[in-house]
């Protein structure tokens, strides 16, 4: 387990960005704090995975200035992991950096007892369902010495209602293991019952639509008074009620 | 937390492929069996109705005689392991060029811009072509031969090593990095095991090659081997012979395509043909 007593930040400054001629983000700024749950909501298309992209140093910034306070790692929709490794050396790859094999090994089992995947250990990634898969690479996230977890639609390629069981097991799991997190979603479900905060983003060029703070503790239930307003209020800002379409 | 019932959809998928594989397992045997018969059949035929002259058409007894005397006399085998070394020295050397010439061609785009006209080229050349050069570069024995082999492998494998590399998934290398595969790791750990599906299949192809081009290269450049058996039937204007050895041919080439084709059942590779 970690016990970095300093603060793991993520932080945009002034960040501008644009693919040729067409500004795709223009004067963002935006803070995370240590421990902190930010969900970026916007439309398809509106620079989410981009600002994804800029947080973990995968593209650069035109203009501004990035700082990461940690170590960083990425969460995908599907795929993120090896095929050609077992679940169980998938996961250990996120033990690379303990020197220790006994301390490696130790750590690997209770990042099993964790995600409940021990009759899995030794098949291959797709040999499993894809909630399975996408606990296996949040525990292969969350092990050794990882500070920021960057999520990029994590649960978008999964059915319904394995999506809403996935929600409680990232709540239950950070619980354990406390991280920062960015998780950029289209899902306003998952906003609502995630986040500590809401970014709602606009169309291009991207901007801030609104910032909105969910304080309700955590695990939340999808029909929770906080979560339908906070939906409510989410919705409303993208214009997606009745009153704004029919 | 519950697994999502995922066991028990696992467990069905593969009992119901257990089980349509069962249903077709004598036919797989049985069918081949039967089309081996009717081609016996016509064989017979073509003899017995003279379609061809004697001398031009031996019957399917001259060549089971012949068999056996080719194995008496030891040239068969001889033949066989002549031609089995000759493929397996070039082919592995190519394999051992090829692959990481592919390797690092499919990881620099510089390098492939360079390369890849060239290599398109070299791979439509017939390696027959080379066979002047061959024989006047390496004389008589298995060199030719080899260097013929070798000259007909080595481009379509790095070619497919190299295009195999250039499409793997982008999501892989940004995993590595976030893990921190660097360099020589990032190769070896990262890059080779993604194609290696491909790099099974493509060795599996560049066996198929080597082994039609080694009858024609130890037609003109060897003093044994199955090409050259072949070839001195011919001149003996014994066809009997001649049956027999392309029969060789065909089943050793089948043989060890059924060998190669075990590699693509490791646990390592298994997902890049099951996905």
């Amino acid at each position: 387990m970690k016990d970095k007593k300093y603060a793991h930040r993520l932080l945009l400054q002034n960040v501008s960005l644009s693919y040729g001629a067409m500004p795709v983000l223009q004067h963002l700024n935006l803070t995370v704090h240590s421990g902190e749950f930010v969900v970026i909501v916007g439309p398809s298309g509106c620079g989410k995975t981009t600002i994804l992209n800029l947080l973990s140093g995968h593209i650069k910034p035109g203009l501004g200035v990035i700082s990461r306070e940690g170590v960083v790692r990425t969460v995908y929709q599907q795929d993120g992991l090896f095929p050609w490794l077992t679940v169980s050396e998938n996961i250990s790859m996120g033990l690379r950096s303990l020197k220790d094999a006994v301390q490696r090994e130790k750590e690997l089992q209770s990042l099993f007892d964790l995600i409940h995947l021990e009759d899995f250990k030794n098949h291959y990634p797709h040999e499993l369902s894809g909630g399975m898969r996408q606990r296996a690479e949040l525990a292969r996230a969350l092990a050794g010495d990882s500070d920021i977890l960057l999520m990029d639609e994590p649960f978008s390629a999964l059915d319904y209602q394995t999506r809403l069981r996935m929600r409680y097991e990232l709540v239950r799991l950070l619980e354990k293991r406390p991280r920062t997190v960015v998780f950029v979603t289209h899902d306003i479900e998952e906003a609502a019952q995630l986040a500590d905060r809401v970014l709602v983003l606009s169309k291009r060029p991207t901007t801030i639509l609104q910032e909105l703070q969910i304080s309700a503790p955590k695990p939340r239930d999808l029909t929770d008074n906080e979560v339908i307003n906070a939906m409510k209020e989410i919705l409303e800002r993208l214009g997606i009620l009745k009153e704004n379409i029919v | 937390m519950a697994s999502f019932n995922a066991e028990e959809t696992l467990a069905s998928v593969k009992k119901k492929q257990a089980a349509t594989y069962k249903g077709n397992r004598w036919r797989v045997f049985v069918l081949p069996v039967i089309v081996f018969f009717i081609i016996i059949l016509i064989w017979y035929c073509l003899v017995h109705f003279n379609i061809f002259p004697s001398y031009a058409m031996p019957s399917p007894g001259a060549v089971v005689k012949s068999f056996r005397e080719d194995i008496m006399s030891g040239n068969l085998l001889n033949d066989m392991v002549a031609s089995l070394w000759r493929v397996a020295v070039g082919f592995i050397l190519s394999a051992v060029l090829g692959i990481p010439v592919g390797l690092w061609l499919g990881q620099h785009i510089t390098a492939r811009q360079a390369f890849l006209p060239l290599l398109n080229f070299a791979r439509f050349l017939s390696p027959l072509a080379w066979i002047p050069f061959a024989i006047l570069w390496f004389h008589i024995g298995d060199k030719p031969a080899v260097f013929l082999i070798f000259m007909a492998t080595f481009f379509p494998l790095a070619l497919a090593v190299m295009s195999a590399v250039a499409t793997i998934p982008a999501i892989y290398f940004r995993v590595a990095k976030d893990y921190n595969y660097k360099g020589f790791e990032l190769i070896t750990k990262v890059t080779f095991p993604a194609v290696l599906p491909q790099i099974i299949t493509a060795l599996r192809v560049s066996y198929g090659i080597s082994w039609i081009v080694i009858v024609a290269a130890e037609m003109v450049g060897c003093q044994d081997g199955l090409g050259y058996g072949i070839w001195e039937a011919r001149n003996g204007l014994r066809l009997d012979s001649a049956a027999c050895y392309m029969i060789v041919i065909g089943l050793l080439g089948m043989g060890i395509d059924r060998f190669l084709l075990q590699f693509s059942k490791i646990p390592k590779v298994r997902w890049g043909y099951e996905r």
